[in-house]
């Protein structure tokens, strides 16, 4: 790995940010946006307080925790697709750059973005509803960490689809998280779900994050048990996956493709 | 043959059943200008892919400065540097930055001083600041040209690099490429095809058809052994022939 062909991608997607209102909208305005739709959901729910207190507390919390697993996806299946689009594929790959450096790049995007999504939608939560995400505590951060990671493994295996399967597969960068989102729990618990489904669900990393902020919030105890397994699995994932990328990878440059992907 | 910087061995190429490259060999010596030619589909941007790594050879070898392409592909794709017709660059971003981003990407000192040179050389200078989508296609090619050889390369790659340019700007690129290979001893490969650019251009020239070499030599020596007027006549013939 070598630090300037990293950071030689990440100024390459930065100079494309600066310059592009969509490209902005995306990690400024539609959080946003969500963010007060879900507000305002919340609001309403206030009214029936009596019911059921949780709930309300946890929406906006989760409605914002899920937005950094899609973000952190998005940090890493866009970035693919922007080379796409602007046909740089051969520039790159033909230069010293290795898969590996290509995807700690968009790792790195991934980590800007959620970044700048999670203060935007943390502050709008905080001025519009008063709601403080912080009040989780310190445990915030490995959760965080691990949603992340999570956004990490979905963002590399849609690249590697889009990578083998061209144009008919760019949209799985939007909607493959989505996927994944019913058996995240991500706004219920993992027993509401039928049996079949829960033994899917316990295989999810994302399902034990949300799973251990619930048990948290209810209970204040230390979620060392859903943090143990979300992290095992997302690492045993996430090395699944890379090994599946650079697999495609070699494939696409048996066939000849890697230069035609998207053409 | 000690000076050779490209060696290339019995290099075969298949996707499924069709053969695109059939058990080519040739060397490149340092300084050279070794022309590419072939009609359409004979395997010529297949060959430059397979040199850049992007492309794996079904069979057969690359080594280029004695390192297999193989195993030292980092090495050597240092030293290596390519431009095509038909390659672009980032549209959002400015002729400018793409050429620091490059420049980053290959690790080098001194990117503004290079840029400079490259916009001085390739008279970009009007344009230093347009987004790339601006460009037009003559301009698109010159800047793909300025990407190339900014990194200064050892060995440079070019497929079909003066095909959308008009006969000015295609003169002032031959220019340039001659100088730089005087200059520095820079060794191209080189497809075309436009003949009279084959023929001025070239040391040395391979004729590619169906992925096989059936002819190689000078200009001269080609359109002698063929016993026709000039290089396009040759073209013609050994094209009709399939
Ligand atoms: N990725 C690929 N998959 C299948 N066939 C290919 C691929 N790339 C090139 N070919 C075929 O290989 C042959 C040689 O192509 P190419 O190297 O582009 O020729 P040239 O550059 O000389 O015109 C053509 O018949 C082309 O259709
Ligand atoms: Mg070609």
């Amino acid at each position: 790995m070598t630090y300037h062909r990293i950071a030689a991608l990440v100024v390459r997607h930065l100079y494309l940010y600066r310059r592009s209102l969509p490209r902005m909208m995306e990690i400024i305005y539609w959080p946003f946006l969500d963010l007060v739709v879900w507000g305002f959901i919340t609001v309403y729910l206030a009214t029936f307080q009596g019911q059921m207190p949780a709930v309300v507390t946890f929406l906006l919390g989760a409605l914002i925790l899920w937005d950094v697993l899609f973000r952190s996806q998005q940090g890493i299946a866009i970035s693919f697709l922007e080379e796409i689009w602007a046909r740089n594929l051969m520039n790159l790959f033909a230069s010293p750059l290795t898969p590996n450096e290509f995807l700690a790049a968009t790792m790195v995007m991934s980590l800007f973005k959620v970044t700048a999504v999670s203060i935007v939608m943390s502050l709008c939560a905080w001025v519009f509803y008063g709601y403080n995400v912080f009040m989780i505590g310190l445990w915030l951060m490995p959760f965080i960490v691990n949603l992340v990671l999570t956004g990490w493994i979905i963002g590399v295996l849609t690249t590697s689809l889009i990578m083998r399967f061209g144009q008919e597969a760019e949209v799985l960068a939007w909607s493959m998280v989505f996927l994944f989102q019913p058996i995240s729990c991500v706004f219920y618990p993992l027993e509401v779900l039928p049996t079949w489904l829960k033994g899917v669900a316990w295989i999810n990393p994302a399902a034990h994050v949300f799973e251990g902020m619930r048990g948290l919030l209810a209970t204040h105890a230390a979620p060392l048990a859903s943090l143990g397994w979300a992290a095992g699995l997302n690492l045993f994932y996430l090395g699944l996956v890379i090994a599946w990328f650079h697999h495609t990878f070699n494939v696409c440059k048996d066939r000849g493709s890697l230069v035609r992907v998207g053409e | 043959m000690s000076s050779a910087v490209v060696e290339v061995r019995h290099l075969t190429k298949r996707f499924g059943e069709f053969t695109a490259v059939d058990g080519i060999s040739f060397d490149i010596r340092r300084g050279e200008i070794l022309g590419l030619l072939g009609p359409n589909g004979a395997g010529k941007t297949t060959t430059l892919q397979m040199m850049l790594g992007l492309v794996t050879p079904t069979s057969g070898s690359i080594h280029m400065f004695g390192l297999d392409l193989q195993r030292h592909r980092g090495a050597i794709l240092q030293q290596v540097n390519f431009s095509s017709t038909y390659m672009s660059m980032p549209y959002a971003l400015t002729v400018e930055e793409n050429l620091s981003i490059i420049g980053r990407l290959y690790g080098l000192s001194d990117i503004p001083r290079r840029i400079d040179d490259m916009v001085k050389k390739l008279e970009m200078a009007e344009w230093r600041h347009t987004l790339t989508r601006k460009l037009s296609s003559g301009q698109m090619t010159r800047l793909t040209l300025a990407k190339a050889l900014l990194t200064e390369p050892k060995i440079l790659f070019l497929d079909e690099p003066t095909a959308s340019l008009d006969p000015d700007i295609a003169n002032k690129i031959r220019t340039i490429l001659l100088e730089e290979r005087r200059a520095s001893g820079l060794s191209i490969l080189y497809t075309s095809h436009n003949m009279r650019e084959m023929e001025t251009m070239s040391d040395r020239i391979i004729f590619l058809q169906r992925g096989k070499i059936v002819a190689e030599g000078t200009a001269q020596d080609i359109v002698a052994r063929f016993g026709q007027e000039d290089l396009e006549d040759v073209f013609l013939k050994l094209a009709r022939e399939q």
